[in-house]
């Protein structure tokens, strides 16, 4: 269940700033120790417009730890849950490698660990917990990433969402995603 | 999507999720499939039971719940190659969640196994008793007096445990519908049809087994026009489904395009609607107003429907998650 913290974080993805360089899809396997051939966190490119007028957007994406987590109201057995600051966290021992949560996710932000269990994004908050960024924030070379807590008005991430437009992925499934993207 | 996109890179390449989601592969429409079949005889069987109190009873009618359990162990069987982590399908046992379908349906199961054995216990007559407390089985395992103890209770519940049979099929057809039906990510599951149709069709496709087993004449009569009502039910529900889909909000669309321009689509109207539906719909029609032998064309027709049905919704319904849109 949830635990009583009033904190709300999120993370702010400046589309505008990003150069696709991959580095926060690195920093967080070697901080996650996440196998070969897995992601927590990866890049979207997409590309629009009618040559010669186009526009890209990269987006680094990962888990939206969502308001309202379809994964944690499907996981039959709670390894699925909220956690501090309303980050959606696996308890690897709880849970049986149903999938239900990869069927209910509808970001694709949840895989199979080779050891069986179900594997996603964490917001490193053991990171966070000591103070420290999440490890994709820490080392993006632009300044994209942004990680905060929306509940604190003088955050940097409340900051940007107060001040510059902004669009969330899937917002009609209504999952209330917590991973915004400047645009 | 943006009319005027030329290209997505897609970095994730996680297994069973990219290029397009494939978590759930055969284990999962078996299941469904023998859920729902289970369903139907446990639910079929007990209402014969009630209708004819009194009355002679085939042997295969008798032993028809506990053929049921059987083909449930089989298909829990299937759910358990599915899990990938093995070693913790305990973990279904030490948590119950409200909100979670799977749930839910995981202590439905449990249900299922004692309300099957009761009141499959208490339909069996003298000779189908004697023969089962002189099985090698019981006599080898030394359960003569725990199966005398259930037979005892069950005759002192007989009418209970038919009704508790019904409740427990029931739920277990209109749960593995249920299941898909809350998935908000994969638009041509999230629909609450799902739960009545698949409950339907586990009706349908349990009448469609007894068909297969040896009935009396009378029994087969009433079984072949109770399949006959729930086909009935099963394309009204698949019509009120595609009018929804079609009617619906974007997400709908993209249901309704998978059921009919889709990779499934050509195999939904062919194994699901026609070959599964509408046919053994009219050879039953046929059969029970000329009065003609019973075809065993008719109630493996419905069977292919029955799997084809879960089989292309769980596979088209992966394609259609928004986890495959970036």
């Amino acid at each position: 269940m949830k635990e009583k913290t009033d904190k709300r974080y999120a993370m702010v993805v400046d589309t505008r700033l990003c150069v696709a360089c991959k580095a926060c899809v690195l920093a967080c396997k070697a901080e996650n120790r996440v196998p070969y051939g897995f992601n927590r966190d990866w890049l979207v490119e997409v590309t629009t417009g009618r040559f010669p007028d186009l526009a890209l957007e990269n987006r680094s994406e990962r888990c939206n730890h969502c308001s309202n987590p379809p994964c944690v109201h499907a996981c039959p057995t709670g390894a699925s849950h909220v956690n501090e600051g309303g980050a959606v966290l696996v308890t690897h021992h709880k849970c049986t490698g149903c999938k239900a949560c990869i069927a209910a996710c509808p970001y694709g932000a949840r895989y199979v660990h080779p050891d069986g269990y179900v594997d996603k994004c964490t917001f490193c908050l053991h990171r966070v917990r000591d103070g420290r960024e999440p490890a994709c924030v820490e080392i993006c070379p632009t300044g994209t990433l942004h990680f905060g807590d929306l509940s604190d008005p003088d955050s940097d991430v409340s900051i940007l969402l107060r001040t510059r437009k902004y669009k969330v992925l899937h917002p009609e499934t209504g999952c209330e995603p917590n991973v915004y993207f400047l645009e | 999507m943006n009319e005027s996109l030329i290209e997505v890179v897609q970095g994730r390449n996680n297994p069973m999720i990219d290029p397009s989601l494939h978590i759930w592969g055969w284990e999962i429409p078996v299941y469904l499939f023998l859920g729902g079949v289970v369903a139907g005889m446990l639910v079929l069987s007990a209402a014969l039971a009630l209708r004819d109190r009194d009355g002679p009873r085939s042997k295969a009618l008798q032993t028809a719940p506990l053929l049921a359990l059987g083909l449930l162990s089989v298909g829990m069987a299937a759910l358990f190659l599915d899990l990938e982590h093995k070693a913790y399908v305990w973990r279904f046992y030490l948590a119950f969640k409200a909100a979670s379908p799977m749930s839910w349906g995981s202590w439905i199961l449990l249900l299922v196994y004692p309300a099957g054995i009761m009141m499959g216990f208490g339909m069996l007559d003298s000779d189908r008793r004697a023969a089962l407390l002189d099985s090698r089985f019981v006599r080898g395992l030394h359960l003569r007096s725990l199966v005398m103890c259930i037979l005892g209770r069950a005759d002192a519940a007989r009418r209970g445990a038919l009704w508790a049979g019904i409740i427990a099929g029931s739920a277990l057809g209109l749960y593995t519908g249920i299941l898909l039906g809350t998935m908000v990510s994969m638009p041509l599951w999230n629909t609450a049809v799902l739960g009545p149709l698949f409950l339907t069709s586990g009706v349908s496709t349990g009448a469609a087994v007894l068909l297969l087993l040896p009935l009396s004449t009378g029994e087969r009569h009433v079984v072949a026009r109770w399949d006959m009502a729930a086909i009935f039910v099963e394309i009204v529900l698949i019509v009120v489904m595609l009018i929804g889909f079609a009617t619906g909000g974007h997400a709908s669309h993209v249901a309704f395009s998978q059921l009919v321009d889709g990779p499934s689509a050509s195999a939904f109207w062919a194994l699901v609607v026609v070959a599964g539906l509408a046919a053994p719909f009219t050879l039953e029609a046929i059969e029970v107003r000329r009065s003609l032998k019973p075809l065993a064309l008719t109630p493996i027709l419905v069977l292919i429907g029955g799997l084809s049905l879960r089989w292309i919704l769980v596979i088209a319904g992966q394609a259609s998650s928004w986890a495959n849109i970036p």
